[in-house]
C-alpha cells in the first residue's frame, strides 16, 4: 500500500524522539559552555615549549631550528642566541632569542614534535583561542609559548612520563660518561704524576710539540 | 616573446548559451547554494524546468596542493593530504604513504597493516553514513536523517580523535607504519561501535529503503550506463552501482586485503537509488572486514625502524600508489629526483573524475533532480579543487 514506507520512517523518527528522553545513546550532545566533553589523552591542538623549573633558564629548546625547517606551513620563526647557557644536563647550549609560532597558520600536524630531538616542543590542548585581532594576537611569542613540565604532565600524563623517563636515562648516561671520562682523566693524571716504577722500562720523553709555521 | 598580456587572458568566459531567444534560461546554481557540497557552481541552461545544458564551474577552493607538495619534504605533504578529502583523512594518508613506500621500497609491519585496514574501513563507514545523510538532506529531508547519520559518524570520529589526536585532520600514517599504537581499551571501544553499527543501519534503512518519496525521487534518475562509466574513468561505488565489478581491494590487493573475506556489492541500473543502496551494502561488508581485522590483529611493532623521520630521501624513480577510497580510486603519482622533495606530485582524486560526467547524467532531468544526482556522486570540494 502506498504510504507505508513513509509511516515506517516516521516510526523511526518517533522512536528516536521519544528515546532521546530515556536512552543515553540517543542523546549524545553536551551543553557546551556549561558542560564540556572530556578531551582524549592524545588530543592535540597547537605546539608549546616545555621548560623545567625556570621559564627562562630551564627552557629545553636549544634553537637547533629543525622544527622551523620541517614545519609544513612554515609557521615557526626562530632566532638563535649569540651566547650559550647550560641546559638541563649542564651542557652549554644555545637558546632561542626569539621563538614565534603563528597560530593562524599552524595546522596542528605535530611534525615539529616528532622531529624535535630534545623533547622541547609538545602539543597543547587549549582550544578556546578566539581573538579580536587577526595578526598580533594570534602570533604567539616565546613568553606565550613556554609552559612548565608539570603542565605537560597534566595534559598528557602517559606521554610525559615516557619523555621524562627517556630524558632521565639520557641524563644518567651522560653523567656516567662524564664520570667515566673524569675518572679516566684522573687516572691518567695520577699515572703521569707518579714516577714510573724502577722495573718498568723508562718511558721515552714526549716529543716536543711542533711549533706552528715550522 | 608573446605579447599577450595577462589582462587579455583574464577575460570573462563567453556565455554558455550563445543566443538569448527566450528558449533557454541560464541559471547559476552555486557557489553558495546550500546543497552543492562546498563551493561549487553549476551553470544550468533550462527549458522550463528541464536541464538542457550543464556546465560545472569549480576552482573556488583551489589552494595549490600539488605545487605545495613539490616544495615541502615528503613527510611535510602528509598533513596536507588530510585536507584533500576532509571526510576521509585516514584513507588519504594511506594512499600517500603507500605511494611513497612503493617509491622507496619500504616494508610495513603486519600490525600497522592491520591498523590501516581497520582505520580505512572505519573511514568508509563514516563517509558513507554521512553521504546518506547529506543525500537525504538534498532531497528535502532537512536535518533529521543528517543528524542521525552525524550521530553515528561522531562516534567513529571520537575513535579517530583518541587515537590520532584530531577528529578529521588525523595525520596518522607515516612511511613504514603508523604514528601511535592503539591500546586494548581503544579496540574495546571500536569493537563496541562496530557491534552496534548494524542496528543503526537497520534503522536507517527502514527510514529510507521503502519510503515512497525517496523511491520516486531516486529510481530512474541520473542513469549512468556501464559503458560510459568505464570510458569516463569513473571509480568507486559509482562505477559499481552501474554494474561493473571493479574494486581495487580485490583487483590490486594492496595492504593485506587478500587475506580478508568480503563481497563486492554491485548495482543493476546505475541510477541514484542504486548508488544510494550500494553504499548501505558496502557498509555491511566493511563491518565484516572490521570484525575479521580486530579478531586477527597481531602484536608487534607498528613502525619500520629503518625509516628516517628527518631528511627522508627516496631513490630516483617514480611510483603510483592507489587505494580504494570511500569515493573511488585515490592515487598519488610521485616522481623523485633523489632530493628531499618530490619532483612531481600528482593526485588522482576520485571526486574530481567522478564529477566529469555530471552533465551526461543530468540532461533531461529537472533542476530538483540535479541536486540529488550531484549528491549521489559523493564529492568533496577539497578534493575536486585541491
Amino acid at each position: 500500500m502506498i504510504g507505508t514506507g513513509v509511516l515506517k520512517g516516521m516510526a523511526v523518527t518517533a522512536k528516536n524522539f521519544v528515546g532521546s528522553y530515556f536512552v543515553k545513546e540517543r542523546l549524545i550532545t553536551v551543553q557546551y559552555p556549561e558542560e564540556r566533553a572530556p578531551l582524549p589523552e592524545n588530543y592535540r591542538n597547537f605546539p608549546f615549549l616545555v621548560f623545567d623549573n625556570d621559564p627562562e633558564a630551564g627552557l629545553r629548546c636549544v634553537a637547533c631550528k629543525i622544527c622551523e625547517k620541517e614545519c609544513p606551513p612554515q609557521c615557526i620563526y626562530i632566532v638563535k642566541s649569540d651566547d650559550k647557557k647550560p641546559d638541563y644536563m649542564g651542557k652549554q647550549q644555545f637558546y632561542p632569542k626569539t621563538f614565534d609560532i603563528d597560530i593562524s597558520v599552524c595546522m596542528s600536524c605535530q611534525i615539529c614534535v616528532e622531529v624535535c630531538p630534545f623533547d622541547a616542543i609538545k602539543m597543547d590542548k587549549v582550544y578556546e583561542l578566539s581573538r579580536r585581532e587577526r595578526f598580533d594576537a594570534l602570533l604567539f611569542r616565546k613568553t606565550d609559548l613556554r609552559k612548565s613540565n608539570e603542565y605537560y604532565h597534566e595534559i598528557h600524563p602517559v606521554e610525559a612520563a615516557e619523555v621524562d623517563a627517556g630524558l632521565a636515562k639520557a641524563a644518567a648516561e651522560a653523567e656516567a660518561k662524564k664520570k667515566a671520562a673524569a675518572a679516566a682523566a684522573a687516572a691518567k693524571a695520577a699515572a703521569a704524576k707518579t714516577p714510573p716504577a724502577s722495573d718498568a722500562p723508562p718511558t721515552p720523553p714526549p716529543a716536543p710539540a711542533p711549533t706552528p709555521g715550522s | 616573446m608573446s605579447t599577450t598580456g595577462f589582462h587579455e587572458l583574464e577575460q570573462a568566459p563567453p556565455p554558455m548559451t550563445s543566443r538569448v531567444d527566450g528558449d533557454l534560461m541560464e541559471v547559476s546554481m552555486g557557489p553558495q547554494h546550500p546543497s552543492t557540497h562546498g563551493v561549487f557552481r553549476m551553470n544550468v541552461a533550462l527549458d522550463g524546468e528541464v536541464v538542457r545544458k550543464l556546465k560545472p564551474v569549480f576552482g573556488y577552493l583551489h589552494r595549490n596542493h600539488e605545487k605545495i607538495g613539490e616544495r615541502t619534504s615528503y613527510l611535510g605533504s602528509m598533513p596536507y593530504t588530510d585536507r584533500l578529502d576532509y571526510f576521509c583523512s585516514m584513507t588519504n594518508n594511506w594512499a600517500y604513504a603507500l605511494s611513497v613506500e612503493k617509491l622507496a621500497g619500504i616494508e610495513v609491519p603486519e600490525r600497522a597493516e592491520y591498523l590501516r585496514i581497520i582505520l580505512a574501513e572505519l573511514t568508509r563507514l563514516q563517509n558513507h553514513t554521512s553521504l546518506l545523510g547529506f543525500l537525504l538532506s538534498d532531497m528535502g529531508a532537512w536535518g533529521t536523517p543528517l543528524m542521525y547519520a552525524f550521530r553515528e559518524r561522531e562516534k567513529i570520529l571520537d575513535l579517530f580523535e583518541s587515537l590520532s589526536g584530531s577528529r578529521m585532520m588525523c595525520d596518522y600514517m607515516r612511511f613504514g607504519g603508523c604514528r601511535v599504537d592503539a591500546g586494548p581499551d581503544w579496540f574495546a571501544r571500536a569493537q563496541k561501535i562496530v557491534d552496534a553499527f548494524p542496528r543503526f543501519l537497520d534503522e536507517f534503512e527502514k527510514l529510507i529503503v521503502s519510503n515512497e518519496i525517496l523511491i520516486a525521487r531516486t529510481q530512474g534518475i541520473g542513469i549512468l550506463s556501464a559503458g560510459l562509466a568505464v570510458s569516463a574513468g569513473i571509480t568507486g561505488p559509482m562505477l559499481r552501482a552501474s554494474g561493473v565489478n571493479y574494486d581495487l581491494r580485490k583487483v590490486d590487493g594492496y595492504g593485506l586485503y587478500p587475506r580478508f573475506k568480503f563481497r563486492v556489492p554491485l548495482g543493476d541500473h546505475g541510477d541514484c537509488y542504486d548508488r544510494l543502496m550500494i553504499r548501505a551494502l558496502e557498509m555491511r561488508e566493511s563491518l565484516g572486514i572490521l570484525h575479521q581485522a580486530m579478531k586477527d590483529i597481531p602484536a608487534g611493532p607498528i613502525m619500520n625502524p629503518k625509516v628516517k623521520v628527518r631528511a627522508f630521501k627516496p631513490p630516483i624513480g617514480e611510483a603510483y600508489g592507489r587505494i580504494e577510497g570511500p569515493k573511488g580510486e585515490l592515487g598519488f603519482y610521485l616522481i623523485s629526483d633523489g632530493s628531499a622533495s618530490p619532483y612531481r606530485y600528482r593526485v588522482r582524486p576520485p571526486s574530481f573524475i567522478n564529477l566529469t560526467i555530471l552533465e551526461d547524467m543530468c540532461l533531461g532531468h529537472t533542476v530538483a533532480d540535479v541536486m540529488v544526482i550531484l549528491g549521489s556522486v559523493d564529492i568533496v570540494m577539497g578534493e575536486v579543487d585541491r
